[in-house]
């Protein structure tokens, strides 16, 4: 694409190189002009009537945000540059603060003139311009071929920067904030509750499948049993897999004295993580199976060859050279294990589902949105993260 | 050196090694030559215990290699395989390090011996000790691996096709090496191979085998002159027989001493093979002959090399 760009003749119509920006600043306008950016409803239940941008957050931020859209545009039609890449991701990161401020400031405005009980929630729209802007920010940053220092950077940045909007109490006045309001208490606990959940999940995890994976390493025999009844176990609806524990781990808890005094029943925490920790057996394996079964035979021969211990070929080679394969599991299951512990809120685990099961029951969308944002935000630093650190473990000495 | 006494080794039933003898004496240069499937690249293995043997018994350097634990026994024996075997996360300098690390050398002594491995391998060390092995050219690469097998200095180097997977011109440049090694550190060498060529240029003595049987031992010349079996004479190759002659004999033999003749020397060293090669280049039948110091000494005709 970027060569035929070269050939154009002088004096032609700019041609943008690349179609990802392009698209996305039409979708943000179609999102913008077609859809709701607030909606207004009169309680917290009550279904709302949709407000366009320019009605709600004003003429002032409408121009601004265009305007970014107008800039990235032209970028996109200019000659392929590493500052004018950063220059893009300067400009989509700062549409992103827009866009947030935006909302906070229709909430605002809403709320002033409007009955208490009336509520300001984020509309469709609002979501099509938050996502379109994060999307190019990102699309910058790739273009721009940013390290692993520099996205860490631009994350660090984004994170700080939004605390900081919050902390301003810009956001107040929307019906999300005040969902939050209402359980500030409870929040900061059931997040913590959250975090232990997958950790108590992924750290046991992450040795017993090691174990399988290796086992199914060095015993062939042992691979196909053993990945089918692994197989088998990740077919298995979540949902039911926690309801089908309740029954043995009750009758267990009920047998052996001492451990419901532990906390050990059919609900609750531990038949979640039982049931997280088998969820994540498969990844973690499959990854140990492939990344230390890929590692040159010829490096293995030669470490023994050189005079290293089992020991040592193990840790210093083996594990070494599969350690970007390994993390990659590691990102999968702790992602997975995220999202599934929203469901385990059903057993009574708590965590962040239990907002998410109290909107469903009372039909209040926002309180979902309490369970469901902090979750995905958290699913993805962890995979952010992992990501970089595999990224930095393999990239210097990748062929 | 290397002393391999009534070794077996069977496969699943299939005799791989069978009852085999032989001798490496101390700063021979021992090739083991063979077909595919001979028992070579095993025999080798059993050596440094990478394969277990199922009888007999094998002593490098007096010691039996069962005396001692396995690790022991292979940190004092350097060992060089096809495809390198180069860690691919350890720098260059890390990878040469191996074995010295292994045995706790201090840092100051290791650093000094990598210099002095990759000076001796011919890779200027400020370039090359901090590259990575992915950064490297395949000769390059197999050098760093026989520098990493030197690096403990080991009376005893194992070779297996070291040189089997580099393209023509670098394995020439690469045997050119481990020849002038061989003989500046009077190392004790086997190395594995199944091309008669490479065996011929560098070996002092060749063991042939076939079907993890000693076929014949004995001088290059030995094997080509005199062949014991109908299975040597084949494999040594029949048909090419008078330019492998010409290959394994010097022109230091057929040299008429006390003439000069005209032209750039050949070297006194060189094979009759390589004289033969000049003269049809140069269109001419008759060489001047020069020893180590470049100073002629003598002459070589056409005649000479067929006589």
């Amino acid at each position: 694409m970027s060569a035929a760009a070269q050939t154009v003749p002088a004096g032609t119509a700019p041609v943008p190189r690349n179609l990802v920006l392009p698209v996305l600043v039409v979708a943000t306008s179609i999102g913008a002009i077609g859809c709701g950016f607030v909606d207004l409803a009169p309680n917290r239940l009550a279904s709302g009537q949709p407000m366009m941008l320019w009605d709600a957050a004003g003429i002032g931020f409408t121009a601004t945000l265009s305007a970014c859209g107008a800039m990235l545009l032209a970028i996109e039609c200019a000659a392929p540059r590493r500052w004018l890449a950063y220059l893009a991701a300067a400009i989509a990161g700062f549409a992103l603060v827009i866009v947030l401020a935006a909302a906070g400031h229709s909430a605002t405005i809403l709320a002033t003139g409007a009955p208490p009980a009336a509520r300001v929630s984020l509309g469709a729209g609002f979501w099509i311009v938050l996502g379109c802007a994060a999307l190019a920010l990102i699309d910058a940053l790739q273009r721009a071929e940013a390290g692993a220092a520099t996205q860490f950077v631009a994350a660090a940045l984004a994170a700080t920067g939004f605390i900081a909007l919050v902390e301003t109490g810009m956001f107040d006045a929307l019906s999300l904030a005040r969902e939050f309001a209402a359980r500030r208490d409870v929040f900061a606990a059931a997040l913590a509750r959250h975090i232990v959940l997958v950790a108590a999940a992924v750290g046991p995890a992450v040795p017993i499948g090691v174990l399988l994976g290796l086992t199914a390493l060095r015993r062939k025999r042992f691979e196909a049993p053993l990945f089918g009844v692994l197989n088998l176990l990740q077919t298995v609806p979540s949902i039911a897999l926690f309801g089908l524990l309740i029954a043995p781990l009750s009758a267990l808890a009920k047998a052996v004295p001492g451990l419901a005094a532990l906390g050990i029943g059919g609900v609750g925490p531990a038949p979640a993580v039982i049931a997280l920790v088998l969820y994540a057996l498969l990844p973690v394996a499959r990854n140990t199976l492939t990344g230390i079964g890929d590692v040159s035979p010829a490096a293995i021969d030669a470490a023994r060859g050189m005079g290293m211990t089992p020991g040592q070929v193990f840790w210093q080679v083996e594990v070494r050279l599969a350690l970007p394969v390994l993390i990659a599991g590691l990102r999968i299951v702790t992602v997975q294990a995220i999202g599934l512990a929203v469901v385990a809120a059903l057993i009574g685990a708590g965590g962040l589902g239990t907002f998410v099961f109290d909107g469903i029951g009372q039909y209040a969308t926002d309180l979902v949105l309490l369970g469901a944002l902090p979750a995905i935000l958290l699913a993805l630093a962890a995979d952010f993260l992992l990501r970089l650190l595999a990224a930095a473990l393999s990239r210097r000495y990748a062929p | 050196m290397i002393d391999i006494s009534r070794v077996s080794k069977t496969y699943d039933g299939r005799a791989v090694v069978d009852d085999l003898s032989l001798e490496v004496p101390q700063a021979a240069f021992c090739v083991l030559l063979g077909p595919s499937g001979c028992g070579k690249s095993t025999t080798l293995r059993m050596i440094n215990r990478l394969v277990d043997f199922d009888s007999g018994a094998i002593r490098v350097g007096g010691e039996d290699v069962l005396s001692m634990p396995p690790e022991m026994l292979r940190r004092r024996i350097g060992y060089v395989i096809q495809s390198t075997g180069l860690f691919p996360h350890w720098r260059v300098a890390d990878n040469i390090a191996t074995v010295p690390r292994l045995l706790g050398w201090p840092r100051e002594r290791v650093e000094a011996r990598v210099t002095e491995l990759l000076a001796l391998l011919r890779l200027d060390p400020k370039a090359y000790r901090n590259k990575f092995p992915h950064q490297l050219s395949g000769g390059e690469q197999q050098r760093v691996g026989v520098a990493r097998a030197l690096a403990a200095n080991p009376d005893v180097l194992l070779m297996d096709e070291p040189f089997a997977a580099v393209d023509p011109i670098t394995r020439d440049a690469l045997q050119g090496e481990i020849a002038r090694i061989h003989r500046e550190t009077g190392k004790t060498i086997l190395f594995v191979t199944h091309d008669i060529e490479e065996a011929l240029r560098l070996a002092t003595v060749i063991a042939i085998l076939d079907k993890g049987k000693l076929a014949q031992l004995g001088t290059p010349l030995d094997i080509v002159e005199n062949p014991k079996s109908d299975f040597v004479r084949d494999f040594v190759g029949a048909q090419g027989i008078g330019l492998k002659l010409l290959s394994v004999r010097k022109v230091a033999e057929r040299m008429r001493a006390g003439e000069n003749a005209e032209g750039e020397p050949i070297a006194e060293d060189a094979t009759l093979a390589e004289a033969l090669g000049q003269m049809t280049a140069r269109h001419c039948d008759r060489l001047a002959v020069a020893n180590d110091a470049g100073q002629v000494i003598g002459t070589i005709a056409l005649a000479d090399l067929v006589r």
